[in-house]
């Protein structure tokens, strides 16, 4: 009962103040943020080298080529995340 | 528990000035344009007819592989005059990129948006400069925004895309791709770095010894670091390389 009537209290001064409130629902979505970005760029980077992998292994001789254009293809789906984590940054500190 | 409080971004990502509007991060920046440019002057002043010594074999092996690992692999043959140019970018943003690990130093110059944005702000004046030097104005916006095997009725939808794809995002997404990878790998230092003071500090004594565990992954993510820093200097020569490839020589 004590715990709860605390939470309660907490709830109200929250209430009582918009900046607090505003800063904690910023850090929390914050967190969203980053996480939501990183799922598909996860997904895609390793798919890529996966790919890239079984490419060597079936011709060797290219590896050279295609370890260039996994990392380009890196690059490219790697932005999206790193556009997650400077709304991250954005969320959470400015 | 433990006392753990994480620093405001400011105080981990600025010094105080040491005047006016220069920090250490342009004393790092200053100094890795300094080291890069001393030890190219140095290498070259040696003969070219005896066997490489010293500072050469550096400076060689560099040239190398600016060579065969991104001219060759994104121009081709014609591509070897832009060595010069993506050789001191890839050294600066490599010099730059590797004090976030060396103790006392340890914050990447490229950590900050600043010095990424002008590189980024560069590389799009070059690349869209190579391109009309090479096919004139007219002719290199048509081979950019009118990409042709294209039905007629589509340069509805793939004009647009093409002009934001090639003129606007490139830069933004060079710079920011560079920065917040930087960005990202200080901010994890600091933050092992924090849990593992803070737990060896700790006031309840049986919390101590768990502090290895953080201090074994700042160890481990330090030695990740050094990956990151050449492979974010890589890339960022890389892709240059490419975009001037794709100005210079249009697909037909």
């Amino acid at each position: 009962m004590e715990a709860l009537a605390k939470i309660v209290v907490k709830a109200a001064e929250a209430a009582a103040d918009p900046a607090a409130a505003k800063n904690e629902a910023a850090a929390a979505s914050a967190g969203f943020a980053y996480g939501l970005a990183a799922i598909g760029p996860g997904i895609g980077i390793g798919y890529i080298v996966g790919k890239a992998v079984e490419a060597m292994a079936r011709q060797p001789e290219a590896a050279g080529m295609v370890r260039t254009t996994m990392f380009l293809g890196i690059a490219f789906t790697e932005a999206l995340a790193l556009i997650g984590f400077v709304v991250f940054i954005l969320l959470k500190f400015a | 528990m433990i006392a753990l409080e994480f620093p405001p971004i400011n105080e981990i990502l600025r010094w105080k000035d040491l005047f006016e509007s220069f920090n250490k991060i342009s004393i790092i920046a200053v100094l890795a344009a300094t080291i890069g440019t001393v030890v190219f002057l140095l290498a070259g002043r040696q003969s070219a007819k005896t066997a490489p010594r010293g500072i050469r074999n550096i400076a060689e092996s560099t040239v190398e592989f600016i060579e065969n690992g991104v001219v060759m692999q994104t121009m081709g043959r014609d591509g070897l005059g832009w060595t010069p140019f993506l050789l001191s970018l890839f050294t600066f943003i490599y010099l730059c990129n590797v004090p976030g690990i060396i103790p006392f130093l340890q914050m990447p110059a490229t950590a900050r948006m600043a010095l990424p944005a002008a590189l980024a702000l560069m590389v799009w004046v070059v690349y869209n400069g190579a391109g009309i030097k090479h096919q004139g104005f007219g002719g290199y916006f048509k081979s950019v925004l009118f990409p042709p095997g294209v039905p007629k009725a589509l340069y509805i939808l793939v004009t647009p895309i093409e002009f934001i794809s090639a003129i606007i995002v490139r830069p933004f997404s060079l710079a920011v791709r560079l920065f917040a990878n930087m960005l990202a790998g200080h901010i994890l230092l600091v933050t092992f770095a924090l849990l593992t003071e803070s737990l060896f500090q700790a006031k309840d004594k049986i919390l101590i010894p768990f502090g290895v565990l953080p201090m074994g992954m700042l160890i481990f993510l330090t030695g990740f670091e050094v990956l990151v820093a050449f492979l974010q200097a890589y890339i960022f020569t890389i892709l240059t390389a490419v975009y001037i490839g794709g100005a210079v020589h249009p697909e037909h």
